[in-house]
């Protein structure tokens, strides 16, 4: 039987304003199997966006849904996640708004390791505004304002969450898409910070500009990319020149923020 | 039984005044001279099982507000003004999405970092226009560490009530400065908390307003009522729309609900000290209105009809009050820590109908009631 994707759609909320091809449609389903899996109950959960075409999921889904303003969903998310620790808290945006405009927001979340889950779709471009480059963009790669080629470095995002604290970090690709909803669940059962970086698709904005001929050509490449960490720890330096690593980057156990906050609260209150 | 007293400075009964109000929520980010109201609030709130937090940044700490707004907390921030001006996004988010939220601006001179540890009132347009887009405001400027408390209180039920961020405007000097507090008992204040919705969950609407002044009730994330919040213009349901219909009866909606006559009445709140038969009115607020308040019973003495009005409120401006002194004296003198604010207003409302004139200072000094009065005669 086909799964009913329905249940957690707001009637009446669709179609989405999502290009063709686009993958973050494609990471909504995703985000929407890993929460069933996880049984989430739609009214002790939130999910919190900032500003882009990625962050226009949450308006589609059945739950408490916050499109904040860009870049500074996690902070947003801080403020409910603090008043109800029991809410399970799910942010979702772009590369741009999780990184550029929400930088700050972002590894402050990884460093507190505040229970909540970040799924950000790496597009490596501002779809919504029509294709300028994000922190994301390859170099030499164009963009609406990367006309002679992008002379930016990038930021690994799943990198940058480690090394900001977060506690659970896992990456996969939009190709990938059964990946997609077992890393989340892991990442929402997970007591901490979870970060997970999904690699998609933008046809509008990148592809064309890019000379990707189809969607299929894109899906391709992040098919060709993608390597597994089991898979990667046998390849060398050389093999692994220009892939990404795929799975779950990084997993520990640390005290969770609104833990420490409870518990201090009752040492206040003790005393 | 007698009342609790201490001797407080501002920033702490600003801090105290949000505890009695039952704010349970604060989120901040270090700031001269606001930074002893986030102090005060990290020790206060987990004796009361609150949260407070220090955010990366101002834009964080007006983020984790709204966020925790929604969860059903009354939730504060402070900051001054280069922290203002970076809250400024959020601040109309929390207009357009109507959420209640209050925060302190303890003002300093600018533009910029300015001058850190001196007094001002420059940033009291951008309380009013701060923010970009068409939106009401609600701004109330205490004068005393009493007052501070009382009207942190009186923000906290403002923005509960109107569903909308309040800010408290007081400059350095009251807020650095120690007195006396009687602290009001328990239940000896109004307190005032939003309005929860009584409709079944299928049926509620964040937005549905039931007439063009309407306040409609908020529910809270995590409760049976699930809803959605954007910043985006949007229609009863909360979701976005660009129907020009309910775009613009939303925009309308949300500041004829503070500006429409009941509402003005209910939220302005002004001082009058000898007007009644005064021919010249100093119009003051903040620390400036005490030296003002000196200067009118200096000139008293002397045989000058002279009286102080002090706007309590200072968003929405008391537009009838002074038009009504505007007809009665023979001159207004506005007296503020800027280069010229509040005069703008004064004169849109009075215009020619007496002699206008302003004393302004920037240099980090109060004004002294010397130059007031040396003003007032000049004009009279
Ligand atoms: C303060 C602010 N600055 C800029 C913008 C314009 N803006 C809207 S979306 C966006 C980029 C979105 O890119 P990304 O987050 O990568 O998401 P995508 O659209 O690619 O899904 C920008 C720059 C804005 N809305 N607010
Ligand atoms: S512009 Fe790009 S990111 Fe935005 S919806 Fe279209 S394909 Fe997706």
């Amino acid at each position: 039987m086909a799964y009913d994707y329905e249940k957690s759609i707001r009637p009446g909320k669709l179609p989405h304003i999502w290009c063709p091809g686009c993958g973050h449609g494609i990471v909504m389903k995703g985000l929407i199997r890993a929460m069933d899996t996880c049984g989430l109950e739609k009214n002790n959960t939130a999910i919190v966006s900032g500003i882009g075409c990625a962050s226009r999921l949450p308006g589609y889904m059945d739950f408490n849904t916050l499109h904040t303003a860009h870049g500074r969903a996690a902070a947003f998310a801080t403020g409910i996640k603090m008043v109800k620790p029991e809410m399970t808290v799910i942010c979702c945006g772009g590369d741009g708004d999780g990184t550029a405009i929400g930088g700050n927001h972002f590894i402050h979340a990884c460093r507190r390791n505040i229970d909540m889950t970040y799924v950000i779709m790496n597009n490596y471009i501002y779809g919504m505004t029509g294709g300028q480059f994000s922190p994301c963009t390859p170099t030499g790669m164009k963009a609406s304002t990367t006309p002679y080629g992008n002379p930016d470095p990038i930021f690994d995002i799943s990198k940058l969450a480690i090394g900001a604290g977060a506690t659970f970090v896992a990456r996969t690709t939009s190709f990938h898409a059964t990946q997609i909803d077992k890393l989340i669940a892991e990442g929402i059962k997970h007591k901490g910070m979870s970060v997970i970086e999904v690699l998609d698709d933008c046809p509008t904005s990148y592809g064309r500009r890019n000379k990707f001929r189809s969607v299929v050509d894109m899906m391709k490449r992040l098919k060709e990319v993608a390597v597994p960490v089991a898979a990667a720890a046998k390849m060398t330096d050389e093999q692994l020149e220009g892939k990404v690593l795929t799975g779950v980057l990084f997993k520990e156990e640390r005290a969770e923020y609104t833990d420490q906050y409870a518990k201090l609260i009752a040492r206040v209150q003790g005393a | 039984m007698a009342k609790k007293v201490a001797l407080l400075q501002g920033n702490s009964a600003c801090a105290l005044g949000a505890i009695y109000a039952g704010c349970k929520f604060f989120g901040g980010y270090p700031i001269t001279p606001s930074t002893e109201v986030a102090e005060v609030m990290s020790e206060e709130l987990p004796k009361v099982g609150g949260k407070f937090i220090q955010m990366e940044d101002e834009i964080g700490a007006m983020a984790s507000v709204i966020g925790a707004s929604l969860a059903g907390s009354k939730s504060l921030t402070a900051t001054s003004g280069p922290g203002v001006s970076l809250k400024q996004e959020l601040i109309g988010y929390a207009c357009i999405a109507e959420v209640p939220c209050v925060i302190i601006n303890v003002m300093r001179g600018g533009p910029s970092t300015g001058m850190p540890t001196g007094p001002g009132q420059s940033d009291v347009m951008q309380a009013r226009w701060g923010t970009h887009g068409d939106h009401a405001a609600i701004a109330v400027c205490p004068e005393s560490c009493q007052e501070i408390f009382t009207e942190t209180v009186r923000a906290f039920n403002l923005a509960e009530k109107y569903r909308m961020p309040v800010q408290v405007l007081y400059d350095e000097i009251v807020g650095h400065m120690r007195e006396r507090i009687v602290f009001p008992e328990p239940g000896e204040l109004e307190i005032i908390d939003r309005a929860a919705p009584t409709c079944s969950p299928e049926e509620y609407k964040p937005y549905d307003a039931k007439s063009d002044t309407d306040v409609p009730p908020l529910a809270v994330f995590g409760s049976e009522y699930r809803f959605h919040v954007t910043g985006l213009n949007k229609a009863a349901d909360g979701f976005p729309t660009t129907k020009a219909n309910l775009v613009a009866f939303e925009e309308r909606r949300q500041i004829a609900k503070v500006e429409c006559p009941e509402a003005r009445a209910d939220i302005e709140s002004n001082e009058e000290y000898l007007t009644e038969d005064a021919e010249v009115v100093i119009f003051a607020y903040g620390s400036s209105a005490r030296s003002a308040r000196y200067a009118v019973n200096k000139m008293r003495a002397e045989g000058i009809k002279a009286g102080l009005f002090r706007p309590i409120t200072i968003w929405p401006f008391p537009e009838k009050r002074v038009a009504e002194l505007g007809k009665q004296v023979n001159s207004m003198v506005v007296v503020e820590m800027n280069l010229g604010q509040m005069i703008f207003e004064v004169e849109r409302i009075v215009k020619n109908d007496c002699k206008l004139a302003g004393v302004f200072r920037v240099d980090g000094d109060p004004i002294n009631p010397g130059e007031i009065m040396a003003k007032v005669k000049e004009v009279l």
